[in-house]
């Protein structure tokens, strides 16, 4: 059996402290209490602080998500001395420019910018390999006058602010009366749209891949575009494959929760494999409505509000190259309906299963990709180290099944051997297994070890409709070159 | 305390313990789950 | 009336454990301010575990108590109670 390959990988990322107050846990507590504001804007993080934080060098591909584990620790305190904006895996943007990129990719005049912001945020986008022409136009301004006149004298508009507190522009809204239109909404899907589209340029660019020979592209993000007749009925894949020039594609969007990219690589893989759509990209935007969800532990520690950052990827399949790592669909392992929300049960249905169909070992696979959040956000707000909670249930499972030794000090030691810290953004599916994959394309192309897993989980009890939990997994494997 | 015949509240998490694992555990106490909830902070 | 908690970290089962007895204690929930003097308890402690059909606990949670910071926890929510009496 053949299998399709992965050829490429990018993430976008961008750095966004003025938008902490759109978040949602942010959103609803500045109701409340519009001092709480002050309160976070005191411990956002300057962009050079943000681009030398350790584990978004490592999203860059600037650094190994090993490396975190002797990098002095807390990360948020010893920036590295030397970083960049840009790595083999992806760039960084500061938010003046990802506002330009708001308005460049809004359509319907949903984002003003004041004109002195508009012109310098444009000028600074010019240079920019991946802005087009056409884009730097669109990103026009508006005397600040009416801005002030659209905030203050009707409903349907939220401000944008930078994070020293300047009023630069808004998004606003052309039907009050829809809920699913709502100035806070539209916001979260441009920047969706602006971030996945950038991830989607890069890959295509950097790998040599001419845009028009795409055919599908799968989005795999939580958030969901409509209006009133259809919330959440999609299609932001077309969307960015619009943007990102692709015209000879189309696309759809697959929802589940957190594990959507995961799904989304396997169902992209079967239509590779099948040869319905030979060349297929994944593609996930950003998480708005998690910015500063843990903003509370934080102010607690006097510690920056770290989740300041937006992030988007973008992944390009296609058939076997002889090269590029193969995703293995005989490896595929899904969280059934009947396997119940039992912690144990979703890594046997996602870990052991696979394993066994291909007759591997829980040590064969040489570095396993789960939720990649970064336990200096999560753990500082009592959340925990996720990464490390699922590494030690599979670690777990292997003593179960007497792979390794049972035990903390055997335990620990498969943690550190097949595991990694976590480096992501808390951007809900974006951290999911995906971070991981840039680098294990890296070391399955250099021959580093033959097979890595990605798996992860989602939380569908959250919408209420269920109480079940949702997972899938596949395996990488290095291409033998046998075809 | 005796759980036994006790209305029972729960709050798991997805990261540590989900609530249908601990709904099972406390009907095999005979208690009764009145509110089972599962939270998710990722 | 019992609340039982399944959370991951001894930080996070304190927040619980406090806002369902003495109320919130962050004061931006609902229950700031609210002590409702509830009894509760983490599903790893030993009080209820014990209660629960083993083989149920064993398929069901077990797994988590070598997975977890169990001591930590179960010493966070002892904390709680005798702090706040219930």
């Amino acid at each position: 059996m053949s299998h399709p390959v992965v050829r490429d990988i990018r993430f976008f990322l961008a750095h966004t402290p003025g938008l902490v107050r759109h978040g949602s846990k942010p959103t609803r507590e500045i109701h409340s209490n519009h001092s709480v504001w002050q309160d976070i804007q005191g411990s956002l993080r300057s962009f050079d602080e943000a681009a030398a934080y350790a584990p978004h060098q490592v999203l860059l591909g600037n650094m190994k998500p090993d490396g975190l584990n002797t990098a002095a620790a807390p990360w948020y305190e010893n920036m590295l001395a030397e970083y960049s904006t840009s790595g083999p895996h992806g760039e960084l943007v500061n938010e003046d420019q990802f506002h330009g990129l708001l308005k460049a990719a809004d359509e319907f005049d949903l984002v003003l910018l004041e004109e002195g912001y508009a012109a310098r945020v444009a000028a600074e986008l010019r240079s920019h390999p991946r802005v087009t022409d056409e884009e730097i136009e669109r990103i026009q301004g508006v005397p600040y006058s009416r801005i002030e006149e659209r905030l203050t004298s009707r409903e349907g508009a939220i401000p944008l602010l930078t994070r020293d507190g300047e009023t630069i522009g808004l998004v606003q809204t052309d039907y009050v009366d829809d809920a699913s239109l709502a100035p806070d909404i539209l916001l979260e899907n441009l920047a969706v749209k602006a971030t996945a589209t950038m991830a989607l340029r890069s890959v295509l660019a950097e790998s040599g891949t001419d845009p028009a020979g795409l055919q599908y592209v799968i989005g795999s993000g939580e958030e969901a575009i409509g209006d009133r007749y259809n919330r959440g009925g999609g299609n932001l894949a077309k969307t960015v494959a619009e943007a990102a020039a692709c015209v000879n594609s189309t696309g759809s969007d697959v929802k589940a929760f957190c594990c959507a990219p995961v799904h989304a690589m396997v169902v992209g893989g079967s239509l590779v494999q099948s040869g319905v759509f030979p060349e297929v990209a994944v593609v996930g935007g950003c998480s708005l409505a998690k910015l500063g969800m843990k903003f509370r532990g934080h102010l607690a520690k006097e510690i920056p509000v770290m989740e300041d950052v937006l992030a988007g990827f973008a992944v390009l399949m296609g058939p076997d190259d002889g090269t590029s790592p193969v995703l293995r669909l005989d490896s595929v392992g899904r969280h059934t309906v009947g396997a119940g929300s039992v912690q144990q049960a979703i890594v046997e249905a996602l870990v052991a299963d696979p394993l066994d169909r291909l007759g591997l070992k829980f040590g064969d696979v040489a570095k396993y990709a789960t939720e990649m959040h970064n336990p200096e956000i999560t753990d500082t707000a009592g959340s925990g180290n996720v990464p490390r909670t699922n590494y030690r249930l599979i670690a777990a499972l292997a003593a179960q099944r007497g792979e390794i030794e049972k035990g903390s000090e055997s335990r620990d030691r498969f943690v550190e051997q097949h595991g990694m810290p976590g480096f992501s953004p808390t951007q809900g599916h974006v951290a999911s297994a995906m971070p991981f994959m840039a680098h294990a394309l890296d070391d399955l192309r250099a021959g580093d070890y033959q097979y890595s897993m990605f798996l992860a989980k989602g939380s569908l009890f959250l919408g209420r409709m269920t109480h079940m939990s949702d997972g899938e997994s596949f395996i990488l494997e290095s291409n033998s070159g046998a075809g | 305390m005796d759980l036994a015949g006790k209305r029972v509240i729960i709050v798991g998490e997805r990261d540590g313990v989900p609530g249908p694992a601990i709904e099972a555990c406390v009907r095999s106490a005979g208690a009764e789950p009145v509110m089972v909830q599962t939270q998710c902070f990722v | 009336m019992v609340v039982l908690l399944g959370s991951p970290t001894p930080e996070s089962a304190e927040v619980y454990a406090r806002t369902v007895t003495e109320g919130d204690p962050s004061w931006v929930g609902p229950l700031a301010g609210i002590a409702l003097g509830l009894p509760v308890f983490h599903v790893l402690e030993e009080e209820v575990k014990s209660q629960f059909d083993a083989a149920v606990y064993q398929e069901q949670v077990e797994i988590m108590e070598s997975v977890l910071d169990t001591d930590d926890i179960i010493a966070a929510m002892k904390n709680v109670r005798e702090a706040v009496g219930v």
